[in-house]
């Protein structure tokens, strides 16, 4: 009963705030709006027993994007240009989008479930054999760094590409970085 | 903001608890919720934190980027490396089994390794991004795209 009332609750703000980020026109209301979401989104993740998914998405969701956007919105215009194009089309995608989306739901096993399929692969023997084996305490962590440590490195090499690719178009592949120049000192005093 | 000394109190206040927090679920993954990835947005957000409200230019006398942009590649190199060194021990790439003698130990010594790895790459990503976005000019950029 009061799992459920957080979850409804949780659902709700979610709601209200991307409604909210709809009908918003002032970029930094709306970057704020969206990082809030993220925090909610956080506090979903606790209430489904993810802790460390929590962690992640409150630290990159709501931190750090939301740190980026208002980077990038030094650059913009605070107000959003409003348009009077038709709304028909986007609007007929969004809603076809959003049926095939929950109809896709629905075929969904229930949360949880212990006789769901993707708990029937390897996940029992994970779960039976890990201690005796390893003797870590946590199974999400030898599972993510032992059993699939393949894929964990693949995971971190996409980061370091990622951050490399980002790195490149900002501050240029001229062998010089114009972040690291001395002329930005004056200027960051504000 | 360094002239409002709420921001700033706070701040300081929060730095040190915040990178001791990260160090704890770097190093705490294999008995708790978290490892390398969670640890390392945690120690990147403090830096973050420093950095907004003491400017760009007292952060990067912290972090210098050349450190940071190393340090992004010294954590992939030191995941793969671990690979590297059960294979030349005798077992597959990242078999953790052949780190130690106790096959139990190396298990233990792969993960904190490769854990390590994964949230030195992440901090310093983060970091890395966070310097590049906040130091950047876009009048720089034009002319660059021109030349």
């Amino acid at each position: 009963m009061a799992a459920m009332f957080i979850d409804i609750s949780l659902v709700g703000f979610m709601l209200a705030i991307a409604i909210m980020i709809m009908f918003s026109h002032r970029l930094f209301a709306i970057i704020v709006m969206s990082g809030a979401y993220s925090l909610i989104s956080a506090a979903m993740f606790v209430n489904l027993d993810a802790v460390d998914v929590a962690f992640t998405e409150a630290a990159v969701g709501a931190g750090f994007s939301t740190v980026l956007f208002l980077a990038a919105m030094a650059w913009l215009p605070a107000e959003e240009k409003r348009d009077k194009a038709l709304v028909v089309l986007p609007l007929m995608i969004c809603v076809v989008v959003g049926a095939l989306l929950l109809w896709g739901v629905m075929s969904l096993p229930p949360l949880g479930d212990p006789s769901s399929v993707v708990h029937h692969h390897v996940a029992p023997r994970y779960l039976a054999e890990s201690y005796d084996k390893l003797h870590i305490p946590n199974v999400v962590t030898t599972v993510l760094a032992s059993y699939r440590g393949f894929d964990t490195l693949g995971e971190t090499i996409v980061i370091f590409t990622a951050g490399i690719g980002v790195l490149l178009v900002l501050t240029g592949a001229t062998g010089r970085n114009p972040s690291q120049d001395e002329n930005v000192e004056d200027e960051d005093e504000k | 903001m360094k002239n409002n000394p709420v921001l700033r109190v706070c701040s300081k206040l929060l730095f040190a608890p915040i990178i001791l927090y990260g160090l704890y679920v770097q190093f705490h993954g294999d008995y708790g919720p978290g490892g390398g990835f969670q640890a390392g947005v945690i120690i990147a957000a403090a830096f973050i934190l420093y950095g907004m409200i003491f400017s760009l230019k007292n952060l990067k006398k912290v972090s210098p980027p050349s450190v940071v942009h190393a340090l992004m590649g010294i954590g992939a190199l030191i995941y793969g490396g671990v690979g590297v060194v059960t294979f030349l021990n005798g077992g597959e790439y990242l078999n953790y089994n052949y780190l130690a003698a106790d096959y139990a130990k190396g298990q233990h010594w792969g993960i904190i390794l490769v854990e390590f790895g994964v949230g030195l790459t992440v901090a310093s990503t983060i970091l890395g991004l966070f310097m590049a976005f906040a130091g950047f000019e876009f009048s720089e950029f034009k002319k660059r795209k021109r030349r």
